[in-house]
């Protein structure tokens, strides 16, 4: 089947208005008969459940967790993305479309970037108009923060927990609808299939996770919101419970999935410290505002530091190395996320990482806090050189600005970062690619559209900061309800979908047949040890750094695991009961597929880009000598793999990228 | 450390459950207190035994999902954390943990340590929402200037994560703190004015038939809260209860 991205004619600027206005409408009384599922309940797909709902369709909800509110959009930190220009520092719609395609380093497509820059407004407004406490200036009006890729002033932000107060807004829209009857709510039930009928997504099949009843729910269109497949990594900063399944399942009913390999690695989260470890957590990229990335310049001191001898906070300014500011000047330590970690990854490989494990740099605040500190000594009229009270006043004014995460640093690492620098190192922390849609956010499933991270369409190879809070709200509150609503006026005739047929009682047979096995193999090992070994191979081979060798190797490793696992594997009690190390089973299988046709896609990309690189595409001289090396004769296009059973048997499609309104360049950070 | 821990089994919401005494060892301090789990799981799971059911998600202290009421704490003895920021350096080598779920009418046990707390959700259903479609023409978020010092007492209000900490701790099993939260952030935003009247009375209202009971001002629920939310939250819900009523 032949790719068709959709996109709407015409200049770019007014594709989104165009298509709104001629596309087919439901009037408001055929709405009443038609329903959708909704599967996660994240920003994406908690924010287009409720709007669904608030237009009048019949709405099923189902989310893994107890509650909606639980879903991991609510750990996003740092902010959200919006070109208000309420600093009138030059921000406009373009200006962001242009900063989103540069930070994806030309791999996302135009047209719905442009959308979504055009709809981050909105998003602002509806937010504060749900009761969304963002952080305000004391003349009542919104503030700004500075997020890495960017030269304007655009992340709206509560604290360092924007994404509770966003998710937490998409929730009461919700409990609104749930009040009304308009959405029916699914807690602790997991979707394990989706359900085609004549070619077109019907309904799904899920697992009552507290009962293990396995349940048919039909509707006449299917929407995945179901998050990113960072744990397919084992360690990440994602949630225990974020899985691929969904995805995976859609996957094998038909949805091509794009560009696996696009895994961002978050340049600031706490190192690892042990074999115990059971996630990683995030220092949000917000602290780059104020702090400073360094180690020292000399190995001497390195030792020192190791040793407990010399305490980071004593050594000489001339002695470090802020390696960001030095490489990058014009962004310094603002540079995107990919640039971030590679940097990290480039000065701890030279030896030059800060604690026993040799991986980790610091994050350092002590010159913001003299300098907030000066500024409000001298705001109050007060000793501006009283050294005491100006590094009071100034970790008062840290404090007020990223308090919820030096504490939450200090209860894991034990040290108190208002006193010695942060040490910090990269983790996995997002996926760029997953189910490929078109322009209408559909897959190429009929009837199945995927929204938020569970889709590839918007940060291309590298995501920018505070801009996934902002896509999985811009797809669920105003993108998803017009184009599913095309869809949808072809349904107006055709009635309940009923869920006693063939194909529902095929899937159901299938997923049944799965739990059976796992209750009953009479496995050694339990489903952790496998997701560990898994999660040790990405890491190593399928990581920050990648080469056709170690690609190779992956794809074997992960093949021969997975058929251990299905020998091997050990699943404790039934399925009559809530039975977590039977859901863990389930996705864990999942992982292991979809981590071999990662690697797959990896070793096909033989560039380097965004947050895939390559060892053999780098720049071998000029300004720019050292960094990654895109391909964009080649290259310049979106892989979507077709499933065809193994992982190895998957067909590639191209999807052409294509671009008109920006001219591709070497994205340039110096 | 080696320690010994005593956990609340229980198959179902119908089986009657008792402790069951466990020993785990080398735990290392810097493990978080659901990764000591982690491992009696794992080890479980070699004998051949049913693991310990826990609510865990995020793991990073924001979802609400963990919970635990631990040696008589909820969350456990660290103050401002919840049970996955918990860190095993609290503990002492040679510890007797107890470990039970949160115990309140309105939480009932599901399996081992987990409760179900959709009574939560269904007093947020009642009115925990300012009535708003989306449309994308709603006014300019700053065309609404809200006074600082009122914005940042309603966002310490949202912060609340509903892990129901505060009704496990009281010993009434109110859940004034937790609605008083919810109350207290749209009364202090202009944007939630409008439905006030209606949002207190109709809150309050689902609270009493979920069967949590009163306040009786003792402070438990802000002492183990895991975010610090204020008792003032419960005072401004009462005000708010009292001016609706008067209406009403």
């Amino acid at each position: 089947m032949a790719l068709d991205s959709k996109i709407p004619k015409g200049p770019i600027k007014d594709k989104w208005t165009d298509y709104k206005n001629h596309i087919d409408l439901v009037n408001p009384a055929n709405k009443r008969n038609i329903d959708v599922i909704v599967v996660g309940t994240g920003l994406a797909g908690g924010s287009a459940a409720a709007t669904l709902a608030e237009l009048g369709y019949n709405v099923k909800a189902f989310c893994f967790q107890d509650s909606p509110r639980r879903a991991h959009s609510i750990a996003a930190q740092g902010g959200i993305n919006a070109a208000k220009n309420y600093q009138g520092d030059g921000d406009s719609t373009y200006r962001l479309f242009y900063d989103t395609v540069k930070g994806g380093d030309y791999r996302s497509r135009e047209a719905n970037v442009y959308r979504l820059a055009e709809v981050s407004a909105n998003i602002i407004d509806q937010c504060v108009a749900q009761g969304v406490p963002f952080a305000r200036e004391y003349g009542g009006l919104l503030d700004n923060r500075s997020f890495g890729g960017v030269l304007v002033s655009r992340t709206f932000y509560a604290a360092g927990q924007t994404g509770q107060q966003l998710l937490l807004g998409a929730y009461s829209a919700m409990n609104r609808q749930i009040g009304r009857g308009k959405i029916k709510m699914y807690n602790r039930h997991e979707m394990l299939d989706v359900v085609k009928v004549d070619g077109k997504a019907r309904g799904i099949i899920t697992r009552n996770l507290i009962t293990g009843e396995i349940e048919r729910h039909s509707a006449h269109a299917v929407v995945l919101g179901t998050g990113g497949y960072g744990n397919v990594f084992f360690l990440s900063t994602n949630a225990m419970g974020s899985n691929v399944t969904a995805a995976w399942k859609a996957h094998k009913r038909g949805a091509y999935f794009a560009n696996p390999c696009y895994t961002q690695i978050h340049p600031t989260c706490i190192p690892v410290s042990g074999d115990h470890q059971s996630k990683l957590t995030l220092m949000s990229e917000s602290l780059r505002n104020d702090g400073r990335i360094w180690v020292p310049k000399h190995m001497k001191d390195v030792e020192a530091i190791k040793a407990g001898t010399l305490k980071p906070k004593d050594l000489a300014e001339d002695d470090r190395d802020y390696y960001l500011e030095r490489r990058y000047p014009a962004f310094g330590n603002l540079v995107p996320r990919d640039v971030a970690s590679r940097a990290a990854k480039e000065r701890c490989d030279a030896g030059f990482g800060v604690n026993a494990t040799g991986e980790a740099v610091f994050l350092d605040f002590a010159s913001a806090i003299q300098r907030y500190g000066k500024e409000t000594a001298h705001v109050k009229g007060l000793d501006e050189n009283d050294a005491a009270l100006v590094k009071k006043l100034g970790q008062e004014v840290i404090k007020n600005k990223y308090g919820n995460l030096f504490q939450m640093y200090e209860k894991i690492v034990d040290q108190d970062p208002y006193n010695t620098p942060m040490m910090i190192y990269p983790a996995v922390h997002y996926t760029m690619g997953g189910v490929w849609v078109d322009y209408n956010l559909m897959t190429t499933v009929p009837g199945l559209y995927c929204i938020g991270e569970a889709n590839f369409s918007d940060h291309g190879a590298n995501r920018l900061g505070a801009s996934a809070l902002m896509q999985g709200l811009a797809d669920g509150y105003f993108v998803l309800p017009y184009t599913i609503g095309d869809y949808l006026s072809n349904d107006i005739r055709t009635g309940p979908i009923s869920t006693e047929t063939k194909e529902f009682e095929d899937a159901e047979k299938e997923v049944r047949e799965k739990i059976n096995f796992f209750v009953s193999n009479e496995g050694q090992h339990s489903v952790d040890y496998f997701h560990k070994r898994l999660g040790k191979i990405m890491w190593n081979k399928v990581g920050m750094s990648r080469n056709v060798q170690g690609l190779t190797e992956a794809i074997s490793e992960i093949k021969a695991l997975r058929e251990q696992f299905w020998k091997e594997v050990k699943v404790p009690g039934t399925n009559e009961e809530y039975n977590e190390e039977l859901a863990k089973a389930g996705r864990v299988a999942d992982f292991l597929e979809l981590g071999e046709l990662f690697a797959k896609d990896a070793l096909n990309r033989e560039e380097s880009c965004g947050g895939h690189f390559r060892e053999d595409s780098v720049e071998l001289d000029g300004e720019q000598k050292g960094e990654a090396l895109r391909d964009d004769e080649n290259f310049a296009y979106v892989s979507a793999w077709e499933y065809k059973g193994e992982p190895s048997d998957a067909v590639l499609h191209k999807e052409q990228l294509e671009f008109n309104d920006i001219e591709l360049k070497q994205r340039s950070y110096k | 450390m080696n320690l010994t821990l005593k956990i609340w089994r229980q198959k179902n919401a119908s089986d009657k459950g008792s402790m069951v005494d466990y020993k785990v060892s080398d735990i290392s301090p810097d493990m978080s207190f659901l990764e000591m789990l982690d491992v009696l799981n794992e080890q479980l799971v070699n004998n051949n035994e049913s693991p310990v059911a826990f609510d865990h998600d995020c793991r990073e202290g924001i979802c609400g999902m963990c919970s635990l009421y631990i040696n008589g704490e909820a969350h456990g003895p660290d103050r401002g954390v919840t049970t996955c920021q918990l860190h095993m350096r609290m503990f002492k080598d040679g510890d007797t943990i107890t470990i039970e779920p949160f115990r309140a009418t309105a939480f009932p046990v599901v399996k081992d340590l987990i409760v179900d707390r959709s009574s939560f959700d269904r007093v947020q259903h009642a009115g925990g929402f300012i009535s708003v479609n989306t449309s994308g023409n709603t006014i300019d978020a700053n065309a609404i200037p809200v006074n600082k010092h009122d914005a940042d007492d309603a966002f310490s209000a949202a912060t609340c994560i509903g892990c129901g900490a505060c009704v496990a701790s009281c010993k009434n099993s109110s859940a004034m703190l937790f609605v008083g939260a919810k109350v207290s952030q749209f009364a202090l935003l202009p944007q939630g004015k409008v439905e006030a009247t209606d949002r207190v009375l109709n809150m309050v209202k689902q609270m009493d038939e979920e069967g949590f009971g009163n306040c009786t001002n003792t402070g438990a629920c802000e002492v183990e809260c895991p975010k610090g939310i204020s008792l003032e939250n419960i005072a401004r819900m009462n005000r708010e209860y009292l001016k609706a009523s008067l209406k009403g």
